[in-house]
């Protein structure tokens, strides 16, 4: 409380001493006979220097910066893509470093060097056709350069992956990631979201999973029957607003189940083999080096971007629609830490897209493995596969 | 329109035989429900410098825990209590409440009705010759919109489950679920009602403007012989009429989403255990109507901006601004591809691609213009003869962070290299500089050179020189560090980077750093505008008297008298002869023509 009051206490102070300062500057300015509106010869000196030191500031600012920190915050790109991405982002940065150095230092050399003279009229000069076009064709002739490699490169990083790229989905929700590899066959299994329960998170479609979807749907723990047994048993009393939404809740779960019905009408197994050999992998993404990969996203609740800042990739994870990227790691994390000089650093996939309090928490490590040892890896993570996973959680 | 004009001209003719005492106006229609546009102007001026307090005071907040994370602040538990900031340390949640609000007020309350509002107001109908806008009236109402959308917005701020929080950009489904964060619950609902009240209040400026421009302009004044803050304005009001209705419709469909139960946005969500029905919406539909808006709106706030500075720099340089039909010609293909470019914020959202390598092509295209108008300003204060008011100061400025943040707008705009960066502290160091920092630029330059007209008092000149150096030094200090944050790959709105810890901890080192200093820098910055606030309110009244043309200015405002009278001019509306840029015309003795001085025997127009 007391230094509450002195805070503001010198605050006031201060403002009454800014106000007493303002008053002499004016009765001196009074005394001299000097107009708020004529910027003295002094006035103007001063700022025309300051003008050609910040001049000086400012580029020293930005080499100090650049020698300091460098564009190496994030270490080099460790995918094939990524080196490309790098290659020409330096380019990129040379062009336009070297426009900013130009310019700004004009503006300033110029502000300091026509600083008002006495006796020095300004030369006018409203217009002349020929630099304009020169300094209209100039950054033409520049820009479509950038275009063409930048397009060029886009085509590259969007196009279809080598068919024998590894399949991979990542599943974005509030506020972790899972990763699921297609299995043998390098096929990933369908997906529904009216299937997600606690024994098949991801939604997967298959004869057994829409069975005990629409079980838990009708009979589960808050299914349709355990909400109607509510709503009609007389020993218990709501008020209004709590019956409006458990009919709300049962009328949603009425329609969800009837969905649910009509899936399991259509549903044809034949591709259930695509779901059963899949592979669902939290926390850590195991990724071979050289082996180029089509990662497949969604998301379970609301946008989240799949970011990897190691590989330079990046794309949103969008409910209702699955979206793709596409990279090939090309250095194992054994060698980047060499690389990077820290024998603790990680490759890492972060959310990228503003998605709740614990955003910033929202990761997953990556480790890239050498061949050898992700073949390693992928035999011993075989019996881990849905199938196995599913029937020896539920018990069957 | 014509037997309007005629009636204000008549009227105007009529004031002038008892000018003296004619204007004892109640208190209440002169300073609250005024039809002036002058006042209008002063009234968008004071309640935008009022919100941008706010939202500075908002981004100190949270650059503290920035800066130093965890740690506990007394500020922070003083401002925002117990429940948001409980020991005196920032609650996730609530950081993005005020990253959110930051954005929202600055963008659209600060720079699009503080700067587009004040300046088209204050200077539409001086600058053409016209006794007030086309309907004063429809002018005092979009007073009365921002008014009340800005009540709104801050009232927002105090509801118990706290403001939005899904960042300026307000994508759904976050901002549609309440289940997802506790900022969409009311506080959206304030925020989407402030917003569609603040829409319909900016389209009714936006339509008086543009009539005003098309019909008032007085004898003589051609559309070529407007002043550059004109063609600005006129542009930034088509600009905001084709823009904004977009905005309201993105918006509409938000508030159905969340009340009416419709699935514009949603589709196949499970959200907090809870699984919806919605199937169907598309995020994507809600991000090109929001970027539809979105982007015009960067030219809604840098196109006064440039247009003040123009017109400060031909002053203040003694010299005609340099290739006049051309920056023109560059504010129109500006504001017309302005329109084609709204895809370069989606290119990682799932956007086609093949989208994508069209919006790169129109987006880099705006480079060109941009371009243009840097070089002739660099050309008009080539051999000028140099005035350094804190207006000037402010102009010059603005160039800077024009081309600072222009050229870093080059690499964001190549769909490859953006996926490098997208969404890390680079693209928010980009727009701060290009749209944040020059838009404010033009906004200071705006009041240091105009506040003689709108006061009838002068600022204090010294004052403004500590003002400007103290916030061009703290504008750089902010934001040139802040890209190298970005180019180390640190993504924006995160609450800390303690996930670093686990996976590159000479990267976090070297991102803390960098966020002391910019947190030092921010305080900086934000202790100078102390000095402007002070300085503001002070020379309001106690400052020296305005003479009537304090800059030696040539266009219209500068032949009214200082005191303000309503229709502006005495007699007869002053008829214009010349363009607005006749600064240190050879074969004339003084260094500057105004533009109702007829052409001399033998001169030539420019």
């Amino acid at each position: 409380m007391e230094s509450k009051l002195i805070v503001l206490l010198v605050i006031i102070l201060g403002v009454i001493a800014i106000a007493q300062l303002v008053r002499v500057y004016e009765l001196v300015s009074k005394l001299r006979d000097k107009k708020e509106h004529e910027i003295t010869y002094r006035d103007n000196q001063l700022n025309a220097k300051l003008m050609l030191a910040f001049m000086f500031i400012q580029s020293g600012g930005l080499i100090y910066l650049m020698l300091k920190y460098g564009w190496t915050g994030r270490g080099i790109a460790a995918s094939v893509e990524g080196i490309e991405t790098d290659w020409l982002l330096n380019l990129n940065f040379v062009i336009v470093l070297f426009i900013f150095f130009i310019t700004n230092a004009l503006l300033f050399f110029f502000s300091y060097k026509y600083v008002k003279k006495p006796g020095v009229k300004a030369f006018y000069y409203p217009h002349n056709n020929k630099l304009e076009i020169i300094w209209t064709v100039v950054p033409a002739v520049v820009l479509a350069v950038i275009i063409v490699l930048g397009l060029n490169l886009w085509g590259d990083l969007t196009a279809e992956s080598p068919k024998n790229a590894r399949v991979i989905e990542l599943y974005a929700k509030q506020f972790d990631w899972t990763a699921r590899y297609a299995g043998e066959n390098n096929k990933l299994g369908k997906f529904d979201y009216k299937l997600t329960l606690g024994t098949n998170e991801l939604g997967l479609v298959t004869k057994e999973t829409i069975d005990s979807a629409l079980v838990d749907m009708i009979e589960g723990p808050t299914g349709i029957n355990s909400i109607k047994d509510r709503l009609n048993n007389e020993k218990l009393v709501f008020n209004d607003s709590v019956i409006s939404a458990m009919n709300v809740t049962l009328s949603r779960k009425e329609r969800l189940a009837r969905l649910l019905t009509q899936m399991k009408k259509h549903h044809n197994a034949k591709n259930d083999i695509d779901v059963w050999d899949d592979i669902i992998q939290k926390d850590t993404l195991y990724l071979c080096v050289d082996e180029p990969l089509e990662i497949k996203l969604r998301s379970r609740d609301i946008i989240h971007s799949a970011y990897f800042p190691h590989f330079r990739a990046q794309i949103n994870c969008v409910p209702g629609i699955q979206t793709r990227m596409k990279f090939t790691p090309n250095i194992t994390t054994k060698e980047m830490r060499k690389k990077m000089n820290n024998n603790k650093f990680n490759f890492i996939l972060m959310c990228n897209k503003i998605c709740g309090g614990a955003h910033y928490k929202m990761k997953m490590m990556v480790v890239v493995l050498n061949k050898k040892e992700f073949s390693k890896w992928w035999k011993n993570k075989q019996k881990d596969t849905f199938k196995n996973k599913y029937f020896g959680s539920s018990g069957a | 329109m014509a037997s309007i004009s005629e009636e204000i001209k008549n009227h105007g003719k009529h004031d002038d035989h008892h000018d003296d005492h004619h204007h004892e106006e109640h208190f209440v229609s002169k300073y609250i429900f005024s039809q002036d546009h002058k006042m209008i102007g002063k009234q968008f001026l004071i309640t935008a410098v009022f919100m941008g307090v706010i939202a500075m005071l908002l981004s100190i907040l949270f650059r503290l825990q920035l800066a130093w994370p965890g740690e506990s602040f007394e500020t922070l538990s003083f401002f925002l209590g117990e429940k948001w900031a409980p020991e005196g340390v920032l609650s996730e949640d609530m950081y993005l409440g005020l990253v959110t609000i930051h954005g929202t007020i600055m963008v659209f309350f600060l720079l699009t009705g503080g700067l587009s509002g004040t300046f088209s107001n204050l200077l539409i109908p001086l600058q053409l010759g016209a006794r007030d806008m086309a309907s004063g009236f429809l002018n005092m109402l979009s007073y009365w919109f921002f008014f009340l959308s800005s009540v709104l917005m801050v009232v927002s701020m105090f509801v118990h489950t706290g403001p939005a929080m899904a960042g300026w950009t307000i994508y759904p489904p976050l901002s549609a679920l309440p289940q997802a964060i506790s900022g969409s619950g009311l506080g959206m609902t304030l925020w989407l009602f402030s917003m569609a009240i603040f829409i319909a209040g900016s389209l009714l400026g936006s339509l008086n403007y543009i009539v005003t421009v098309f019909n008032l302009r007085t004898v003589g004044m051609k559309m070529t012989r407007m002043p550059l803050t004109i063609w600005a304005f006129f542009v930034t009001a088509i600009l905001g009429v084709l823009s904004f209705p977009v905005l309201l419709s993105a918006a509409l469909l938000l508030i159905m989403d969340r009340m009416a139960g419709t699935s514009f946005y949603l589709s196949d969500i499970i959200v907090q255990g809870e699984m919806l029905t919605n199937h169907g919406g598309s995020v994507l539909l809600f991000e090109h109507l929001f970027w539809f808006l979105g982007h015009p709106e960067v030219y809604i706030v840098l196109l006064p901006a440039l247009g003040l500075s123009s017109e400060i720099i031909a002053t203040n340089s003694r010299k005609p601004i340099f290739g006049y039909r051309a920056m023109i010609a560059s504010i129109l293909a500006i504001g017309f591809l302005s329109f084609i470019v709204w895809g370069h914020h989606m290119f990682v959202t799932g956007m086609n691609p093949f989208l994508g390598s069209v919006f790169v092509f129109t987006t880099l295209l705006i480079a060109i213009p941009s371009a243009i108008k840097v070089f002739n300003y660099l050309t008009t204060l080539w051999r000028g003869s140099i005035i350094f008011t804190p207006a000037m100061l402010f102009a010059i400025a603005l160039v800077s962070t024009f081309i600072t943040g222009g050229v870093t707008g080059i690499i964001l705009a190549d769909s490859a290299l953006d996926i490098a960066i997208h969404d890390t502290y680079f693209v928010v160091a980009h727009f701060h500089i290009v749209m944040g920092m020059s838009a404010v630029f033009g906004m200071f330059a705006g009041v240091y050179h105009w506040f003689p007209k709108m006061y009838g008092k002068m600022l204090n000149t010294r004052l403004g020189y500590v003002h400007f150096w103290l916030t061009l030094i703290g504008a750089y200090g902010v934001f040139f560090p802040m890209h190298f944050v970005g180019i180390a790959g640190a993504p924006r709105r995160y609450y800390n980077y303690s996930v670093y810890e686990e996976f590159d901890t000479n990267s976090l080192d070297m991102m803390m750093d960098l966020n002391v200093i910019i947190t030092g820098f921010a305080i900086m910055a934000a202790l100078a505008q102390l000095i402007f606030l002070f300085n503001f309110f002070y020379s309001i009244y106690r400052g020296p008297k305005a003479p009537q043309n304090p800059w030696n200015s040539t266009t219209l405002e500068w032949t009214t008298p200082v005191e303000h009278i309503h229709g502006n001019w005495p007699g007869d509306l002053p008829t214009v002869h010349r363009w607005p840029y006749d600064y240190s015309k050879p074969g004339s003795d003084v260094d500057f023509i105004p533009q109702n001085v007829p052409l001399a025997e033998g001169e030539e127009e420019h």
